[in-house]
């Protein structure tokens, strides 16, 4: 049985659909965590869920990454063990310089909330072993700043070392500009730290999990997660 | 009492889409001479007047690094006036 860890900031608001997707559907164990804790239990994953942690003041995630909790996350990361932040979760992950770059505001100016579809353009990760090679998935999307911004060089080492996981692409997979929901240079959608057991991504595996919901592509990444 | 003025704004080159629109509606609004919008966030920092002034800046400096500002994107600028 694997545990998982999800954090919750005030304004978190997907929290327990990561706890329900580890809990109920892949029936392990989940606890949340309160930002304000000093200290973490065992874990062998931990989520930092989406939402408005914070109302996303000043900036998405900028406030968020001064939680007590996040010495111990930043501890956990360093360690090797995974860290996955989903949305306003990877937000908090540029902003506490676990991943390179920066997420921006959407170049249309709006809150976009869809189903749109990805290309797995790594699957030799912790996250995404359960994938095919190139496999095309739809998830959905819900945000405004999901624009994923980097320096030149920053985007050339990500790409020189396989780091980009998931890229915007239409039903075909086509990496085309009309499939790019919302400006990220290279279509990028998810990218992995150097070492490869941090993950953030804009789109919501944890609401792609039962048929119900349209879609299970999300379960391949938990899955993965928790090599179960 | 120190006061600290604090922008912050995009870095050049960094597509900035608030900026972008407000410059549209101008431009819908006929002010056709205005050739360029920035649009950043402006902060105030208020100090006490018996601190040293360097010791103002310095902290000023670390805060606008470490929270107010995303150096990834951002650049910032800040100006002390002491207030009596």
């Amino acid at each position: 049985m694997k545990k998982v860890g999800v954090l919750v900031f005030p304004g978190s608001n997907c929290d327990y659909d990561a706890y329900y997707a580890v809990k109920k559907v892949l029936k392990q164990e989940a606890e949340f965590i309160w930002h304000k804790d000093t200290k973490l239990r065992y874990y062998d994953a931990i989520i930092i869920p989406g939402g408005f942690s914070y109302g996303d003041y000043l900036r998405a995630g900028a406030i968020a990454q001064f939680s007590p909790i996040m010495e111990r996350v930043i501890e956990f990361a360093e360690n090797g063990k995974p860290v996955i932040g989903i949305c306003n979760g990877f937000q908090i992950l540029l902003e506490m310089d676990l991943l390179p770059g920066a997420l921006i505001t959407n170049d249309h100016l709006k809150f976009r909330c869809d189903d749109i579809y990805l290309k797995v353009t790594n699957n030799n990760t912790n996250f995404t072993s359960k994938f095919n090679k190139k496999q095309i998935i739809k998830l959905p999307i819900a945000h405004q700043s999901g624009n994923y911004y980097a320096e030149d060089k920053v985007i050339q080492k990500l790409e020189d070392e396989n780091r980009i996981v998931f890229k915007y692409c239409d039903a075909e997979g086509q990496i085309t500009e009309e499939a790019n929901p919302n400006g990220s240079l290279k279509n990028i959608a998810g990218i992995i730290n150097e070492e490869g057991n941090v993950l953030g991504m804009m789109p919501h595996p944890e609401r792609a999990m039962e048929p119900i919901l349209e879609s299970t592509d999300g379960v391949a990444i938990f899955e993965s997660l928790l090599e179960i | 009492m120190y006061k600290v003025e604090v922008i912050v704004n995009y870095k050049p080159g960094i597509l900035n889409p608030e900026a972008k629109t407000i410059n549209n509606a101008l431009h819908s609004l006929g002010y056709d001479s205005i050739e360029g919008v920035k649009a950043g966030k402006f902060f105030e920092l208020d100090f006490p007047e018996d601190m040293e002034e360097s010791e103002v800046e310095k902290i000023a400096d670390e805060v606008c690094d470490k929270l107010l500002s995303n150096p990834v994107i951002e650049d910032y600028t800040f100006k002390i006036a002491k207030e009596s």
